[in-house]
């Protein structure tokens, strides 16, 4: 208190007095806080998807102007989509049926939990393919991949940029759910499109999540069950 | 029954803390720790933790049950799928001598029986849900204090409706 300005006006002193009786903290005006709301979505709820291609588009934008490289953009895409994954791991849980309600124990089910259940949640459809890397020097790599990842729909690379893939948002998710859940793992996102004439599926997005060594470990100590 | 109960955030860091007694039989809502013992509580509860992190990967349920005990003092333990703690204590009120073969067999003198068990879990369950409330606010991050006093008055009313 001693540290801040006095300040002399009337206004100022009914603040300051409103201010002590609640602490910092203000109702909405029907009294209803985000604790009066119920955690169960109903299936009208669903959000329009113009919508959010506009709100992605302007948050790619924001990502993009204070950044010096395309590694840096994408960085800053899974930044934002962090919290999202670590959030939406709780939320996902307390709504499966209590019979089913489990924390994710293994890598596999933790995997299956992201491309069953989360990607139904995002894209109301599961993941397209869960792949473990063939290559025998890194066994903690794993392999989500989607055919055409709704947040790229409206969004078109530029041919100096075509490193760059904006799914990098939804890796972010991945791996804040997979590091809610106990699993630290790194998740990019790559284009595995080559671009050709007539190609099925041009915007084909390979999550690639990289899990530390750790996590590998502890696998190994844990019963099979 | 004396009961203190906290949560625990990813980093082993205190996150929101409450202590009440029972309102079953008569209780009156208000712990009744010896004030020699009280400072203890946060001791007890945080020493836990490593049995927490054992158990944990043991099975998949939230509800790890009564995992600790330290003289008279049980702790349970609820773990959430983003890894947060939520752990009570509860310290059954010394049974008087001359009533010892009534007091055994009440649900407060057994604090491992199933009785006991349920109602604390859907004390947990309970708290669990206003839990995700709060982390769903979009400006809650991940080990932050809960300081909001809707959040500590559902605590509240869930803790006199179970315990």
């Amino acid at each position: 208190m001693a540290s801040q300005p006095i300040k002399p006006s009337l206004a100022g002193n009914a603040s300051q007095s409103q201010r002590t009786s609640q602490p910092g903290l203000r109702y909405p005006s029907n009294g209803k806080t985000i604790y009066h709301r119920p955690l169960n979505r109903s299936r009208t709820q669903e959000l329009s998807q113009a919508s959010f291609a506009y709100l992605f588009g302007e948050m790619v934008s924001y990502a993009q102007k204070r950044v010096t490289g395309i590694q840096d953009l994408e960085k800053r895409l899974n930044v934002q989509g962090h919290p999202i994954g670590l959030k939406l791991l709780d939320l996902l849980l307390y709504r499966e049926p209590p019979r089913t309600q489990n924390r994710p124990l293994n890598i596999i089910a933790l995997l299956q939990f992201i491309t069953t259940i989360l990607w139904r949640h995002l894209f109301s459809r599961p993941a397209d393919a869960l792949e473990k890397s063939s290559n025998p020097d890194t066994p903690d790599e794993y392999m989500i991949s989607d055919n055409d990842p709704l947040v790229n729909q409206y969004i078109s690379v530029p041919k100096e940029m075509n490193q760059l893939n904006c799914a990098a948002f939804v890796a972010g998710i991945v791996e804040g759910v997979c590091d809610g859940a106990g699993f630290p793992a790194r998740v990019t996102a790559h284009s595995v499109g080559k671009g050709e004439e007539g190609e099925l599926w041009p915007g084909k997005t390979v999550f690639l999540v990289k899990f530390q060594q750790e996590v590998v470990e502890r696998e190994a100590y844990l019963p099979k069950n | 029954m004396s009961y203190y109960f906290a949560i625990i955030g990813t980093q082993d860091n205190p996150i929101f803390e409450y202590e009440f007694g029972t309102s079953k039989q008569g209780g009156d809502g208000i712990a009744r720790f010896p004030e020699q013992a009280r400072h203890m509580n946060q001791f007890i509860v945080h020493s836990s933790l490593d049995i927490v992190e054992e158990v944990q990967w043991g099975g998949g349920q939230m509800y790890l049950k009564c995992i600790d005990r330290f003289y008279n003092n049980y702790v349970s333990c609820f773990i959430t799928g983003g890894n947060v703690k939520f752990l009570l204590l509860h310290a059954p009120s010394q049974p008087a001598v001359a009533n010892t073969t009534r007091a055994s067999t009440s649900i407060a003198a057994n604090p491992t029986s199933p009785q006991i068990e349920e109602a604390i879990k859907q004390f947990f369950t309970e708290v669990y849900e206003n839990w995700v409330k709060t982390i769903m606010s979009p400006f809650y991050q991940v080990n932050m204090e809960v300081k909001s006093p809707v959040f500590r008055a559902r605590v509240a009313a869930a803790g006199k409706k179970y315990l």
